[in-house]
């Protein structure tokens, strides 16, 4: 096995495991106990779990300090880090930072636009994008230096990820795009929630087509819904993502105390027939605000126990 | 060309209440086309201006001068015999106008009457949009001829992002997806193997970034 | 006809309405007038198309101006009707004339008397 960081996500999907990852969003506020209360939850039934960086652009506990609290309970954090809101300076600094708590997972972000979130008002840097965020990291680990070319002392050993959206426009591109992003050097993408599995399934074999699932682990994105409301919300309100009719239908078709059930059940269906799908490296179970339900998911889908790598 | 939009009329009251002597300055060039700044703005708002003052009961002169430019020291020398008659001048120029009417008169009061917007094209009558940052470095030949600098709500190199829908960005349905766009184009051209081409780090260093900007043309200098 | 409205009305002739300014209409309440009021062809009449549409516009942006400067913007409206309609001719004359009494005099002309 050849690995390039210490990653235990990395060494995981090295070993040809299917990786299971989570994610816990920051509070808005400064109680660690928010983190480290979702982290109990999950913490057996995942390899890794991503901490947010103030998504949706609502500002929140930084995604870094909160990784931190992570690494202090021996759990495996993946760092997401968005351009959006730091110049090459600070992303550079704050790799190193979370370097020097031995965070080994990094995901490259562009984030989405500031005018989501509580600070419309405010400036975006966007100094750089995500692509040229995944070349700084991989630039700062392998050739240890800078952006601007002095050496690095210590030089940060992580575990480079980007996200991948299949169900964006323009589709045609969507796949070009996944082969840039690992000619930038990406080696683990998390994808955008999949409920459309036919267009993920065709996405995949276009992938596979160029090749690109043995250049780079795919993590399928997977996030349950609570209700038929919310499936509405994300089909309709949710840039960039793609919800079936029938999958709304579905769900209001139940009745609304089952409907939450009927959601974790599509869920876990959903992971079953992926499970099956070449190129598909391993799960990203984002339970939003729903981070009890993980290991029900997980166990169902027959991806416990997860394994066990020193 | 520059786009700039008018200020409300309240704003510009705001500024001059308390001059006696006000002379509404206007543009003949960009800010005319974007009809914000142009001789019949400033027919507008001075007839306005005068209005309300003598609604008040305040004595207040309005006067109406409109410049080919006022980015030109020699358009600006125009008004140089009577500059010393007004205690202010409102110009509804852009901001360069207004800086260098500004720099040119100093001890006199200068009030910006529009906002300056961005560069842009007049898509339709009433209806101009941006398509220019003034970065200092272009690279619309990688592009397919459109920008992702100033078209593109995160300004990515290397879009587009995972928002992009049905050829609209995600930040308003009303705001067309630069990369869209730029991949409509690069098929067009026949080009679309340019799209798998990494955009490196840009220099911003000749954008704003770093700091105030000129143009040195030795060439041309007399 | 013989019809009879206010005779307090000017009427100015203008080729078509589209050619009514911003700039006129305030002008003409700068000089002192109490209402202004623009009578074009019935919307889809325009003989250049659009010039009705246009001079509703201006006539609007102009009430703003009024409104924003504590004129009055409803002093000045906009009215379309066919040429032949002589009976609404006089209505609307008479309906223009009623509202500005109720409103009274342009300020302006009182400020101009008392700057004077």
């Amino acid at each position: 096995m050849n690995l390039k960081t210490p990653s235990k996500l990395e060494k995981i999907l090295a070993a040809g495991h299917l990786a299971v990852t989570s994610e816990c969003g920051p509070p808005r506020g400064s109680d660690p106990e928010v983190i480290t209360r979702k982290a109990e939850m999950i913490k057996d039934h995942v390899d890794a779990i991503n901490i947010t960086d103030n998504q949706t652009s609502v500002t929140r506990m930084c995604s870094l300090a909160a990784c931190i609290r992570l690494k202090l309970m021996g759990l495996e954090p993946v760092l997401q880090m968005v351009t959006r809101d730091r110049n090459r300076i600070a992303l550079q600094s704050d790799i190193l930072g979370a370097a020097a708590f031995d965070i080994h997972n990094i995901l490259c972000l562009s984030g989405d636009h500031l005018s989501f979130g509580d600070c419309a008002q405010g400036q975006n840097v966007h100094d750089l994008d995500s692509m040229q965020l995944i070349q700084t990291v991989r630039h700062m680990r392998d050739e240890g230096k800078f952006l601007g070319g002095d050496d690095i002392k210590r030089p940060p050993q992580m575990f480079v990820g980007a996200a991948a959206n299949p169900f964006a426009d323009p589709f045609e591109i969507r796949v070009p795009r996944l082969a840039k992003k690992i000619a930038a050097g990406v080696e683990f993408v998390q994808t955008q929630c999949i409920y459309n599995l036919d267009k993920f399934e065709e996405w995949m074999k276009l992938a596979r087509d160029r090749g690109l699932h043995e250049k780079v682990y795919i993590l399928a994105g997977m996030t349950p819904m609570k209700n038929a409301g919310m499936a509405r919300y994300m089909k309709n309100r949710v840039p960039g993502m793609d919800v079936p009719d029938e999958l709304v239908k579905r769900l209001a078709d139940t009745p609304k105390e089952k409907q939450a059930d009927e959601g974790i059940k599509i869920c876990i269906e959903a992971i079953q027939r992926l499970k099956e799908i070449e190129g598909v490296a391993g799960f990203h179970i984002m339970a939003i605000e729903w981070e009890q339900k993980v290991p029900e998911i997980v166990e169902a889908a027959g991806l416990y126990p997860r394994p066990q790598i020193d | 060309m520059i786009v700039a939009d008018k200020k409300p009329i309240e704003e510009i009251i705001e500024q001059v209440k308390d001059k006696k002597t006000v002379l509404v300055l206007g543009c003949n060039e960009c800010v005319t086309v974007c009809e914000a700044g142009g001789k019949k703005e400033v027919g507008i708002l001075a007839s306005a201006l005068r209005m309300y003052f003598l609604n008040q009961g305040q004595e207040i002169k309005i006067d109406e001068v409109t410049l080919e430019r006022q980015c030109d020291h020699e358009y600006l020398e125009e008004i140089r015999d009577v500059i010393d008659r007004y205690d202010a001048v409102v110009s509804i120029a852009c901001g360069v106008g207004v800086q260098f009417m500004a720099e040119k008169y100093h001890s006199t009061p200068i009030f910006p009457g529009v906002n300056t917007c961005f560069l842009g094209v007049t898509e339709e009558r009433g209806l101009w949009t941006e398509r220019c940052q003034a970065c200092g470095s272009c690279i619309l030949a990688t592009t397919g001829g459109i920008c992702p600098v100033s078209r593109c709500a995160k300004r990515l190199l290397n879009g587009p992002c995972g928002g992009s829908t049905g050829g609209k960005c995600e930040i308003s349905k009303e705001v067309d997806c630069a990369w869209q766009l730029i991949v409509d184009r690069l098929k067009a051209l026949d080009k679309m193997d340019d799209f798998e081409t990494i955009a490196p780090v840009k220099d911003w260093s000749t954008d704003r970034a770093g700091g105030p900007r000129k143009v040195n043309r030795e060439d041309v200098q007399p | 006809m013989r019809l009879q409205y206010p005779t307090d009305i000017r009427i100015i002739r203008v080729p078509c309405t589209g050619k009514v300014d911003v700039l006129h209409i305030l002008h003409a309440f700068e000089k002192g007038a109490d209402g202004v009021y623009v009578v074009g062809c019935m919307e889809g009449d325009c003989h250049y198309n659009s010039g009705n549409l246009r001079a509703r516009k201006r006539v609007e942006q102009a009430a703003i101006i009024l409104d924003t400067i504590g004129i009055g913007g409803q002093r000045a409206q906009m009215y379309n009707l066919a040429s032949s309609d002589g009976p609404l001719f006089a209505k609307y004359a008479a309906e223009m004339d009623t509202r500005i009494r109720e409103m009274g005099p342009n300020p302006i002309k009182l400020a101009q008397k008392n700057a004077a």
